[in-house]
């Protein structure tokens, strides 16, 4: 048995069955990262003692006969922007390369809780700024379908752990794409649940009306596992929901008779790959097979969601980001003499490229002169958009669209044309300034033998009915 | 209005980066794309909507005003560049 290629879930039932140790299965990925990591470069950290050693107690609570809930001895990969205590967490820039954090994320504390192994922190783009993970400040992760690719961004790292089966399942943040991008280029599934659903504390912040943590899988079980665990109200993040916590593995019905799809015509439109595009529209179809209704709708301002984004999250991102001065922790240049030299020196050596264009274009568009005609204006189209998705909610009970416009890219092309790299969010900020949830799942493949995602997006908080319409698709998919 | 080199210098020196003369042509060039792109914002009709800041209702999450156990000093100072085991130490200001 290749226990690498097995699910979460599949891993549970092994170890019910007794035919599996939590030992054996934490070795497995461990012994998998050092094969394919060589090639791939998912990983910054890898925790082998620390996973081991926690592989031994789970499995120690198993041999005593402990009831414990579905996550437990399941080796997972984080992205490293989410805080773990006693591990490096680098946000993948000079910066933070040395920074242990003193504390748990919120989302590592619940899945400490629940016996998930953390194996390893994953590669992104650099403060989880950009499309590709090529932005990272270490090494550039490559796609595990096609070498010569880009795995996505910000969440590059994660996904191509999943998808080359050095973990069953990870973590990972989307602030405009970020978990949904990377999930259809590496052919995995992801999801960015709605803002407020699952706490940010602990998150290493880049635009805080906009980040979400979600989780990236091989099936939509897992997927809805994972967020069952990690999403509810949390004390430390005043902007998470005080919301009822539900079981979304109850949702997995394939069954959407009757159910309402709208597909926005925008998102189909110019600059749109045909591969991928004919791959969605027959993916829509085998729903409306099941019995969906299908229609195409209208989101009239979704085109201007990606300039307001740009403003917004980088206004958001200068702000944030103000904290390092190399004064409290992070890097410090060794060349001061006073304090405004280690702030401007400091900043200057730690921060890469990409870091440092948002970090202007969002003191520009905060600046005195430019406030009203940049920022404010970004968060009134906001307004507009947020009020289209509410709108179209009323007819609708998802709307789907491809998750980017193209499949995977070559590395380096686009790495110096950040206007270019940008248009890859295309379809997927809207979202995110909408605040609303959407998955991306796999839905075949291009010419290239590429994968191609399908965006399900859905209403505030109704993550069930995405993960219904996901489950649909994947299993009449088998 | 285009931006200007100058213009670059000056948010640089706001946001505290240096930035080299070959730097700033390239940043002054990458950020009129941008800010072309970013102005068309300006084509959406927003005369009769407020601002978006954040996307859920809440306002004004008040937690109670108590003690709690704060984090271990030791420990903070751990990821200081250079303290001097109580605060963190940085040259003289005055």
């Amino acid at each position: 048995m290749d226990i690498c290629r097995l699910t979460a879930h599949e891993i549970r039932e092994k170890y019910h069955q007794k035919e599996l140790t939590v030992v054996d299965v934490t070795k497995a990925y461990i012994e998998k990262i050092k094969q394919e990591d060589e090639k791939i470069h998912a990983i910054i950290t890898v925790c082998e003692e620390e996973a081991l050693k926690q592989a031994h107690e789970v499995q120690a609570l198993f041999d005593q006969g402990e009831k414990l809930g579905r996550m437990a001895g399941i080796p997972i990969v984080i992205k490293d922007n989410i805080c773990t205590k006693g591990i490096k967490t680098t946000c993948a820039s000079k910066m933070l390369e040395n920074f242990v954090s003193p504390y748990d994320a919120t989302v590592i504390e619940k899945i400490k809780k629940e016996h998930a192994i953390i194996i390893a922190k994953a590669n992104m783009d650099e403060f989880a700024m950009g499309g590709s993970t090529e932005n990272s400040a270490f090494f550039k992760t490559k796609n595990p379908v096609n070498l010569s690719k880009v795995p996505g961004g910000s969440s590059g790292g994660s996904a191509a752990a999943v998808s080359s089966s050095m973990a069953p399942v990870a973590l990972g943040s989307d602030t405009g794409g970020s978990i949904r991008q990377p999930a259809s280029f590496c052919g995995i599934v992801g999801m960015k649940p709605t803002y407020g659903l699952v706490s940010r504390y602990g998150l290493v912040a880049f635009a805080s009306s906009l980040d979400q943590i979600g989780p990236m899988t091989k099936d939509v079980e897992d997927n809805a596992m994972l967020l069952t665990y990690i999403a509810g109200h949390d004390e430390h993040d005043t902007t998470s929901s005080k919301k009822e916590n539900v079981d979304y593995t109850k949702a997995l019905t394939a069954d959407v008779k009757g159910l309402k799809i709208g597909v926005p015509k925008e998102f189909m439109g110019e600059g749109v790959n045909s591969e991928v595009k004919e791959s969605v529209l027959k993916a829509i179809d085998v729903l409306k097979a099941k019995g969906a209704v299908v229609e195409e709708c209208s989101l009239p301002t979704a085109e201007y969601a990606l300039p307001a984004y740009y403003i917004i999250a980088c206004a958001e991102a200068s702000s944030n980001l103000g904290r390092f001065d190399g004064i409290r922790y992070g890097y410090r240049t060794k060349n001061f003499e006073n304090v405004h030299d280690i702030f401007a020196n400091s900043r200057t050596e730690g921060f890469g490229p990409e870091v440092k264009r948002r970090i202007l274009l969002g003191t520009y568009v905060l600046s005195s002169g430019y406030y009203d005609a940049y920022y404010k204006k970004a968060q009134k189209v906001r307004t507009v958009i947020k009020q289209e998705f509410d709108k179209a909610f009323q007819k609708y009970d998802v709307l789907i669209t491809p998750t980017a416009p193209t499949t995977a890219f070559d590395i380096g092309s686009k790495i110096n044309n950040p206007l270019e790299m940008y248009l890859s969010d295309l379809l997927t900020v809207s979202i995110n300034i909408a605040g609303v949830p959407a998955i991306s799942i796999p839905c075949g493949e291009d010419s290239e033998g590429l994968p191609i995602g399908m965006q399900v997006i859905g209403k505030h908080f109704d993550e069930e009915t995405i993960y219904r319409v996901a489950y649909t698709y994947e299993q009449s998919e088998k | 209005m285009e931006i200007q080199k100058e213009e670059i210098i000056h948010i640089a020196n706001l946001s505290n980066l240096n930035l080299s003369d070959a730097e700033v042509s390239k940043y002054t060039e990458d950020m009129k794309q941008i800010v072309e792109f970013a102005n068309k914002v300006n084509e959406v009709d927003t005369s009769s909507v407020k601002e978006t800041a954040f996307i859920t209702d809440s306002v004004n999450v008040f937690r109670k005003d108590e003690v709690i156990k704060s984090m271990d000093r030791k420990e903070l100072l751990q990821n200081a560049p250079s303290s001097n085991g109580e605060a963190y130490s940085i040259p003289h200001v005055l």
